[in-house]
C-alpha cells in the first residue's frame, strides 16, 4: 500500500472503535477494550510503517508524503481536505503512535479490569472497592471495576482520532478540527467521573479556558484564509506566500500580517498547551482519571498546542532577519520562559503527586514554547518528543502509585488517608519496584540527569541554543526553571519512595497489574533511549558516535536548514549543575521530612498558585456571573425584552377583550342567537299548526301554494 | 276538424279538477289513488290534443305512452302499500294515518 493511503487510514480505527464501542459492544467490557486497543494497535502500526519509509527517504524535507482532495467549494476554488508528512509530523505521529498505544493498554489495568463489582459503585464515580470472600471466610476490600468501563475506552478512542486527525492533516482546517475534537474529549474525560463536583467544574473551566485560545486561533485561520486564501500548509510555507505576508502591514501594535497572523495562532497554543495566563484548566483537569491525565497532558493534547505552534514557525518567523527577535516572537519567547519558571516554582509546594506533574507540564510546555519563541525549531521538536515520552512515563507512573496506594486504603479501610497525597506515601520503592524503577527513569529525564536520559539532551539543547544566539534572560530564566524542575522532581520522589512509610496504607501498597507496569516499562526505554538520536555532534567524548540524526531529519522541515550550534561549554557546565545540584538539593531537603508542616517551602502564595484562580474569579469569574444575572438576566431579559414584550400582549389582550365585550358579545353573537332563537321559536309555534300527519292537508298546501306562486308568476311577471 | 282544440282542453280541466277533488276530499286512500289516476289522465288528453292540433312533432303521444306506463306502475305500487297499511293497521282512511305529525 502507498504510504500516502496507509496515512488516510491511520486516524480511522479509534474512530471506528468509538462508534463501535458505543453503538455495538457497550454491554460487553472485554469487547470494548479489545475493539479500542486493536484499534489503537492498527493505528500504531500504520504510524510506524509511515515513520519508517519515512525515515528511508533521503531528503525527506523535500520530498514529503502529501496526498490531497477537494473538499468544500468556495466559489472557484476548493478548500481540500489532506493528508501531510513530513519530518515533523513524521517524529510526531511516531511519539503518539506509541504514547497512544501504552495508555490503552494501561487504561486496562487502571479501570480494574478483572475485579469484581464494586458493592455500592455507581456510575459517575469512582469505583469504591468490593468485598470478597476468601476460602477461609475472611472478608477483604478489593478495588472494584470502572462502572463506565466500555464509555471510557470510546471516548479515549475518539481522543486518539482527534490527536492522529490533527498530526496528519496538511492544512489548517482540518487540524482545527482535530484540535476541537480534542477539546472535546478532553471535556468528557475531564468530566469522566461526573458524580464528583470538582470534576465537573473542572471539565467546564478546561473546555471554557481552552476556548478562549480557541477562539483567537479561528481568528488567525479566518485572518490567514482571508490574506492568502489557502489554508494548505505547503502553499503558506512557500517563499512567495511567506514573504508577501511578511511584508503587508496590519494596524495591530504594527506587526506583520505574518506576524498577527502567527501570534492568534499563538493564543490557541497557550490555551491548548496550558501556558500563562491560560494555565489554570490543566491542574484541575488532573480530576479525571490517571490514563487521561496521561494523554491530555503529555501524548496528546497540550503536545498538539505546541506541535501546532512548531508548525506555523515558518510563519512566525516570516519577517525574522536574524537580528533581534520580532514583536511575535519576543512574545513567545517571554510567554514559555516566564510559564516555565512560574509553573516551577508552584510545583515545589504541591502535595498532590499529580499535581506536581500538572504544573511540571506547564513548565515543560513553556520550555518547548520559549525554544521555538528564540528560534530554536529543533530543540523544541526535541524537547517535545522526549517529554511526551518522560511526561507519559511519569504520569503512568503516578497512577500506579495511587493505585498501589489505593490497594493499602482499602486494605486498611482507612478512608481518611488521601492516596494522591505523597505525605502519606514514603518507602513504596520496596513495595512496587517496578514502578519506582521507571517513575525513577522518568524523573531523572525530567530533571535532565546528565548524559544518560532523554531529557538532558534536550533540555540542554534548549538552553545551549538560548546561549548561543545571545539571548540571556531566556537562558537564565529556563536555567533556574531547570534548577527547580529537578528539585521538585527529587522532592516527589524521595517523599514517594524513599524513607519508611509515612502511613499504614503505604505499608500495605501493592506493586499493579502488568497491563500497567508493561506500558510504563516501555516508556522508559524511550525516555532514556530517544535522547541519543539528537546529541549534538561536537558533543565531548559522546558527539559524533550516533550521528545527530534528529536535527538533519526534522531540521529538513524548513526551507532553510538550521545551522549546527558550536559547542560551548557553558550551557553544558549550567545544565550539569543545574540538574544535578537540583536533584541533590531535593534529596537532601526531603530525606528526612515526615509531613506536610515540615516542608519549609509550602509558602501559601506557592501553595494557593499565586492566587491565580482567585485572581481570574474575581476577574472575570464573578464579572460573568454578575453581568448574567444582574444585567443579562435581571435588566435586559426582564426587565426590557419581557417588559416590552408584556406590554405589547398586555395591549392586545385589552384590544381583544374590548372587541369581544362591545362588539362581539353583543352584535355577533346577538344577531346569531336572535337568528338561532326566532327559528326555533316559530317552529315550536308553527309546527303543531302545520305538520299534523295528514296528507291531504298537506297536498292541500302546496295546492294553495302552487296556485299562488302562478298567479304572482302571472301578474308580476308576464 | 270540427270539434276546436279548446273543447278538449275544457274536457281535461274538468277531468283534472274532478280528480284533484277527489284527491283532497275523499278519505279513503283507494279513492284518493283513483283521483290521482283521473288526474293522470287528463294530463294525457292534454298531451294528445296538442299533437293532433300541434305542428307535427310526435313528442306529446310518446310522453302520454310513457304517462300511462308510470300510471301504470303507479297503481301497482300504490295498492301494494295501501294493502300493507290495511293489514297492520285495519284501515285505509288516509286521516288516521297521521304517523308524521309533529
Amino acid at each position: 500500500m502507498s504510504s500516502e493511503s496507509i496515512i488516510w487510514l491511520i486516524p480511522l480505527p479509534p474512530l471506528l472503535a468509538f462508534f463501535l464501542i458505543v453503538l455495538f459492544t457497550n454491554k460487553s467490557k472485554v469487547l470494548s477494550h479489545s475493539v479500542a486497543i486493536g484499534a489503537a494497535a492498527l493505528s500504531w502500526l500504520g504510524g510506524m510503517v509511515v515513520f519508517f519509509r519515512a525515515v528511508g527517504v533521503e531528503h525527506f524535507g523535500k520530498e514529503v508524503f502529501h496526498s490531497s482532495i477537494n473538499w468544500i467549494p468556495t466559489g472557484d476554488t476548493w478548500l481540500k481536505i489532506g493528508v501531510l508528512i513530513d519530518p515533523l509530523s513524521a517524529v510526531t505521529l511516531f511519539f503518539v503512535a506509541w504514547t497512544v498505544l501504552m495508555i490503552f493498554i494501561y487504561s486496562v489495568g487502571y479501570q480494574n479490569f478483572g475485579q469484581p463489582k464494586g458493592d455500592h459503585d455507581q456510575p459517575g464515580l469512582p469505583p469504591h472497592g468490593a468485598t470478597v470472600e476468601d476460602e477461609h471466610g475472611h472478608k477483604h476490600m478489593v478495588p472494584s471495576i470502572e462502572p463506565m468501563y466500555s464509555r471510557f475506552f470510546a471516548f479515549i478512542g475518539l481522543f486518539a482520532f482527534g490527536m492522529y486527525t490533527l498530526v496528519v492533516s496538511d492544512n489548517l482546517l482540518t487540524m482545527f478540527v482535530g484540535w476541537e475534537i480534542m477539546g472535546l474529549c478532553s471535556y468528557l474525560l475531564i468530566g469522566f467521573w461526573y458524580g464528583k463536583p470538582s470534576a465537573r467544574n473542572a471539565a467546564i473551566k478546561a473546555f471554557m479556558t481552552t476556548r478562549i485560545g480557541d477562539v483567537f486561533m479561528l481568528l488567525g485561520i479566518s485572518f490567514m484564509y482571508w490574506a492568502t486564501g489557502t489554508l494548505s500548509f505547503q502553499e503558506i510555507f512557500t517563499e512567495h506566500t511567506l514573504s508577501v505576508l511578511a511584508s503587508t502591514a496590519t494596524p495591530i501594535f504594527g506587526l506583520s500580517a505574518a506576524g498577527l497572523i502567527g501570534l492568534l495562532l499563538f493564543i490557541g497554543t497557550v490555551g491548548k498547551s496550558a501556558q500563562w495566563p491560560l494555565h489554570i484548566w490543566l491542574p484541575d483537569a488532573m480530576e479525571g482519571p490517571t490514563p487521561v491525565s496521561a494523554m491530555i497532558h503529555a501524548a496528546t493534547m497540550v503536545s498538539a498546542g505546541v506541535y501546532a505552534a512548531i508548525r506555523m514557525f515558518p510563519l512566525i518567523t516570516a519577517d525574522f532577519t536574524g537580528h533581534g527577535l520580532t514583536t511575535t516572537m519576543s512574545i513567545i519567547a517571554f510567554t514559555g520562559a516566564f510559564t516555565a519558571i512560574f509553573a516551577a516554582t508552584i510545583a515545589v509546594a504541591q502535595n498532590d503527586i499529580k499535581r506536581v506533574l500538572a504544573y511540571s507540564t506547564i513548565s515543560q510546555l513553556g520550555f518547548m514554547i520559549a525554544a521555538l519563541g528564540i528560534g530554536a525549531y529543533v530543540a523544541a521538536i526535541f524537547h517535545l518528543i522526549t517529554h511526551a515520552f518522560f511526561k507519559a512515563l511519569l504520569f503512568l507512573g503516578s497512577g500506579s502509585v495511587i493505585h498501589g496506594m489505593e490497594h493499602g486504603v482499602l486494605h486498611t479501610g482507612d478512608h481518611s488517608v488521601d492516596p494522591q497525597d505523597m505525605f502519606n506515601m514514603g518507602g513504596l520503592r520496596k513495595k512496587m519496584p517496578i514502578t519506582f524503577w521507571t517513575f525513577l527513569i522518568g524523573g531523572l529525564a525530567l530533571s535532565g540527569f546528565p548524559v544518560l536520559t532523554a531529557g538532558f539532551w534536550s533540555k540542554d539543547e534548549i538552553l545551549a541554543d538560548a546561549f548561543a544566539h545571545g539571548h540571556m534572560a531566556v537562558f537564565i530564566t529556563l536555567a533556574v526553571a531547570a534548577f527547580l524542575t529537578a528539585f521538585y522532581t527529587m522532592r516527589q520522589i524521595t517523599l514517594t519512595f524513599f524513607g519508611n512509610p509515612r502511613t499504614k496504607s503505604a505499608e500495605h501498597a501493592q506493586e499493579t497489574h502488568w497491563t500497567m507496569t508493561m506500558p510504563l516499562v516501555i516508556l522508559s526505554v524511550f525516555a532514556i533511549g530517544f535522547g541519543w538520536f539528537g546529541i549534538p555532534e561536537e558533543f565531548p567524548l559522546l558527539g559524533g558516535l550516533i550521528p545527530n540524526w534528529l536535527h538533519e531529519f526534522v531540521g529538513g522541515t524548513l526551507a532553510e536548514h538550521p545551522e549546527v550550534l558550536e559547542f560551548n561549554i557553558l550551557p553544558l557546565l549550567t545544565s550539569l549543575t543545574v540538574a544535578l545540584g537540583g536533584l541533590l538539593t531535593g534529596w537532601l531537603v526531603y530525606r528526612n521530612v515526615k509531613s506536610a508542616e515540615e516542608d519549609k517551602l509550602q509558602f501559601k502564595v506557592l501553595k494557593n498558585k499565586y492566587y491565580f484562580d482567585e485572581i481570574y474569579d474575581f476577574l472575570f469569574v464573578k464579572p460573568a456571573y454578575w453581568f448574567s444575572e444582574t444585567f443579562a438576566y435581571k435588566f435586559l431579559d426582564q426587565t426590557i425584552i419581557d417588559g416590552f414584550l408584556n406590554r405589547v400582549g398586555g395591549v392586545a389582550a385589552g384590544i381583544g377583550h374590548s372587541f369581544r365585550q362591545y362588539f362581539d358579545a353583543p352584535v355577533v353573537n346577538g344577531f346569531g342567537d336572535l337568528v338561532g332563537e326566532g327559528a326555533k321559536k316559530i317552529g315550536k309555534i308553527m309546527a303543531p299548526i302545520i305538520q299534523r300527519g295528514r296528507i291531504q292537508y298537506y297536498m292541500l298546501a302546496s295546492l294553495v301554494v302552487a296556485i299562488i306562486v302562478a298567479v304572482l308568476y302571472y301578474f308580476l311577471l308576464v | 276538424m270540427s270539434i276546436p282544440l279548446s273543447w278538449y282542453l275544457i274536457l281535461s280541466a274538468a277531468l283534472f279538477s274532478i280528480g284533484l277533488f277527489g284527491v283532497l276530499a275523499r278519505k279513503n286512500a283507494v279513492a284518493i289513488l283513483l283521483g290521482i289516476e283521473l288526474m293522470l289522465n287528463a294530463v294525457n288528453i292534454n298531451l294528445v290534443a296538442f299533437w293532433r292540433y300541434g305542428t307535427g312533432s310526435i313528442a306529446g303521444q310518446v310522453f302520454a305512452i310513457i304517462v300511462f306506463a308510470v300510471a301504470a306502475a303507479e297503481v301497482a305500487v300504490g295498492l301494494a302499500l295501501i294493502i300493507s297499511v290495511y293489514r297492520r293497521r285495519s284501515t285505509v282512511i288516509a286521516d288516521d294515518l297521521d304517523l308524521l305529525k309533529w
